[in-house]
């Protein structure tokens, strides 16, 4: 159905050109779904631009062939693609939000592509958008016709990008990244949607995902791309448990699945063993009935409803939820980045709650709570190099001089794996697995005993992720700290923390060992967010 | 010095020298900076005629060979005066921008900080500000404050705070929030410091292009003052006056009293105008890769 042969991509830059994709081979046939996975700079969402011709300004085919269905895409012209676009072949966006016109309701943007495709005449726009609209399980169509992007959750704004991508009966359906950024529940809830209405109206479709886990599940192919190349298609379930090109194994190995260790995430050359970590049983940090309640414009806003938990020395606690249960809120409430409404932090015995924010800056405990952010990127100050950024904690809460600091930092990014020459880069000159280390190093630059982690590898891809994990667990072995893992991610969590609390809604629902939290959970939702991660085939370990 | 830092100071260089051969029309516009610049400092000494000095017997001379812009009512020679005006012009606006983008800053930056009140209060004054038309204010502070230099200053600096305090407050503003603020709260800094070290700093490109502008429109606003009777009196020498001076004469014949004063200023504020990118792109750091 759709043939690509030797395509080629390359853009135009301050440097030259750089080729993004070097000459890749697909085929799609009719009904099927193709996975095409890779990491970030892969070359796998400009496949899927060069095929719908929407490159960037300074990107060019530079060679190959784009056949669908006999018509050369290549050679098209812009107005014939402006039909096939749409209705033969279309597209869901990674970023839901960002692909929604934020000031123009929902339906109007559906009916926007009915009516350039012909589907739909001014007067039955209207209820051909609703007819799409329930396609996509969204329930009460009717009103939400008239919500607006910024009204509608995460998710329900990703349905709707799907019934804007469906609405002209496409048939081929190209998803780049449809879930990032989505809730694992809410993931599972738009690809099981996704496939269904595949098969249903028998569709092929292209996946494009850095999640091989995900692919798997969903895909009847998988395509592996590296650099710009293929390195292995095959059967999806082939590809996961016997890869055949050493980087599928990699990825393979990176993806946090049930019944991994950390180890097991790295190559099979770095698995050195695990060291143990010393814990206590004598608390750290005590959280006592945590609230917080934020005046929102119609009503108070419970973000934190009264949670108690413990973080003993040396102990590494996962708090897990989805996004707004007020696992954020409460961790920058522990890290004295907010202020409680009522309860106690109680850090070593003393409650930091009673001292106000203002003042929080020069206390000595400033040093002993420090944290990891969730996106590196804007974590870092941009116009400080990776050097000053490390030092910024040092200057503040040590009394060493410029030369103490100096070599505090070069001892930092060596702790770290973060190579000397490095230090003196912006942050945008380095890659994101470099700005993670920087973030980390930074935030133990200083000794502290409790390091709160906010989903440190949530942007980060499989590969950087296994590394940064391992990273995390040498260094809370090295230097005896307690963490704080705040994720989303089942997987990841069971990797790193021996207690897991699980929250929704601003309330603990489950707490306890991860193993007995993960293996045999007491609370629905917890069950509910095991079953949403997705669980690839196992591998053979005979490789 | 450290080799990292001869490197960074290497770099710098470097990405300057990059900046203006990638954009050709910001090397143009920097070339006919530095001609100001040259002008402004070495003029008086450079010129061929003192530009007060008035010579009844030469007096509306045309341009030629020994006055290239030709020469005044009184006798003066235009292409002197034209030179030497150069300076009092520039430091009127320089002086005016400085003052206006340090005060606009410091109460942009608090305003998009800490919002509140103070947020409040301080923008319903910017917008009283910028309700007025406001050539019309710069006179009106003028004619009170009495005619000096440093008043065409103040009211200059005046009639653009509200610019700068707006840009500087939406930069803040976007950027409270953001990871790295967060983190150098945790790394100890307090508030003020997070303000001035931390987010400040990444307001300045956008900046840069609001100062170069304004550069611009100030000489514009210092000469419009002369040119009304306000400012500057002669028989300095000023772009603003000269050119009112020689509007007299454009009905006799004699155009060159005008053009050249009038094409001085024009071309000040033009390279300001184009230096504005150059300026954000050296500034940004994110511009080196």
């Amino acid at each position: 159905m759709l043939s690509i042969k030797d395509l080629a991509v390359s853009f135009r830059t301050r440097r030259g050109t750089v080729d993004a994709v070097k000459g890749i081979s697909l085929e799609v046939a009719s009904g099927e779904t193709l996975g095409i996975v890779g990491e970030s700079g892969s070359g796998k969402s400009v496949t899927s631009y060069a095929l719908m011709r929407i490159l960037d300004a300074g990107g060019t085919i530079k060679a190959g062939e784009v056949t669908y269905g006999g018509v050369d895409l290549r050679r098209a012209s812009e107005r014939e693609m402006g039909d096939i676009r749409g209705r033969e072949i279309s597209m869901i966006f990674q970023n839901p939000r960002a692909a929604l016109n934020p000031i123009r309701k929902v339906g109007h943007q559906i009916a926007d592509v009915l009516r350039r495709h012909s589907r739909a005449t001014a007067g039955d726009a209207k209820a051909k958008v609703v007819e799409a609209m329930e396609a996509v399980m969204i329930r009460d169509a009717e009103a939400r016709y008239h919500a607006y992007p910024f009204e509608l959750s995460g998710g329900m704004c990703q349905r709707i990008v799907c019934a804007i991508a469906l609405a002209c009966d496409p048939r081929l359906l190209i998803a780049d990244e449809p879930t990032t950024g989505l809730d694992i529940t809410t993931q599972k809830a738009v690809m099981d949607l996704v496939t269904s209405l595949i098969r249903a109206r028998n569709m092929s479709a292209i996946v494009i995902t850095h999640d091989l886990g995900l692919a798997a599940q969903y895909c009847d192919r998988i395509a592996v791309m590296k650099d710009g190349q293929i390195v292995e298609t095959g059967r999806s379930v082939d590809v996961f448990t016997a890869p055949t090109h050493d980087y599928t194994r990699r990825l393979v190995d990176a993806t946090p699945r049930e019944g991994a260790s950390i180890r097991s995430l790295l190559p099979a050359e770095a698995r050195t063993p695990e060291p143990p970590h010393k814990r206590s049983t004598r608390p750290l940090l005590e959280v006592r009935d945590l609230v917080k309640t934020f005046a929102g414009k119609s009503g108070p806003v419970h973000a934190v409803k009264g949670v108690s938990f413990t973080v003993n020395e040396g102990q590494t606690v996962g708090l897990v939820g989805e996004s707004g249960c007020g696992k954020s809120t409460t961790s920058s409430m522990i890290v004295r980045l907010l202020d409680p409404t009522s309860g106690e932090i109680r850090f070593a015995g003393e409650d930091l709650a009673k001292i106000p924010l203002q003042k929080f800056a020069r206390d000595p405990r400033r040093a002993q709570i420090q944290m990891v952010f969730q996106d590196a990127t804007d974590s870092l100050n941009p116009r400080h190099t990776a050097r000053a950024s490390i030092e910024e904690p040092l200057k503040r809460l040590t009394n060493g001089n410029g030369a103490a600091r100096r070599a505090r930092v070069e001892e930092l990014a060596e702790l770290t794996g973060l190579p000397g020459h490095l230090l003196d880069r912006f942050p945008h000159q380095l890659s994101g697995g470099q700005k993670a280390r920087v973030g980390i190093a930074r935030a133990i630059a200083v000794n502290p005993r409790l390091l709160i982690l906010d989903e440190p590898t949530a942007a980060l891809d499989v590969s950087i992720q296994a590394v940064v994990l391992n990273l995390l667990a040498d260094l809370r072995a090295r230097l005896g700290m307690s963490y704080l893992f705040v994720s989303h991610d089942l997987h990841v969590v069971r990797l790193l923390c021996d207690h897991v609390v699980v929250m929704r809604g601003g309330e603990i629902v489950e707490q306890g060992a991860a193993a007995d939290v993960m293996g045999a959970p007491s609370h629905d939702y917890t069950r509910s967010l095991l079953e949403a991660a997705p669980n690839p085939p196992s591998r053979k370990t005979a490789a | 010095m450290s080799i990292a830092e001869t490197h960074r100071r290497q770099s710098t260089l470097d990405h300057i020298v990059y900046v203006l051969r990638d954009n050709p029309v910001t090397l143009v516009a920097f070339a006919m900076f530095a001609v100001l610049i040259l002008a402004a400092v070495f003029g008086p000494s450079l010129v061929p005629y003192d530009p007060l000095a008035s010579d009844a017997t030469k007096a509306l001379q045309p341009p030629s060979a020994a006055h290239w812009f030709g020469t005044d009512n009184l006798g003066r020679d235009v292409f002197s005066r034209v030179v030497v005006a150069t300076r009092l012009d520039l430091l009127i606006s320089v002086a005016a921008v400085a003052l206006s983008f340090l005060v606009g800053s410091a109460l942009g930056a608090a305003a998009g900080y800490w919002g509140g009140w103070l947020d409040a209060g301080l923008s319903r004054i910017l917008d009283t500000i910028m309700a007025f038309p406001l050539f019309v204010l710069a006179m009106g502070i003028v004619a009170a404050l009495g005619n000096t230099i440093e008043n065409i200053i103040y009211a200059t600096a005046i009639i653009n705070l509200p610019f700068y305090a707006r840009l500087v407050r939406a930069e803040v503003n976007i950027r409270r929030e953001s990871g790295f603020v967060l983190a150098a709260k945790i790394s100890g800094n307090s508030n003020l410091r997070v303000l001035a070290l931390h987010i400040f700093p990444n307001a300045l490109p956008p900046m840069m292009v609001q100062v170069s502008l304004n550069l611009g429109w100030a000489i514009l606003n210092a000469a419009g003052l002369s040119f009304i009777g306000l400012g500057v009196r002669p028989p300095t020498a000023e772009w603003g006056i000269m050119v009112a001076e020689g509007a007299n004469f454009i009905v006799s014949g004699e155009w060159w009293l005008a053009l050249f004063p009038g094409a001085a200023l024009m071309l000040a504020v033009f390279t300001f105008n184009l230096l504005g990118d150059g300026l954000r792109d050296i500034v940004d750091p994110r511009r080196r890769t």
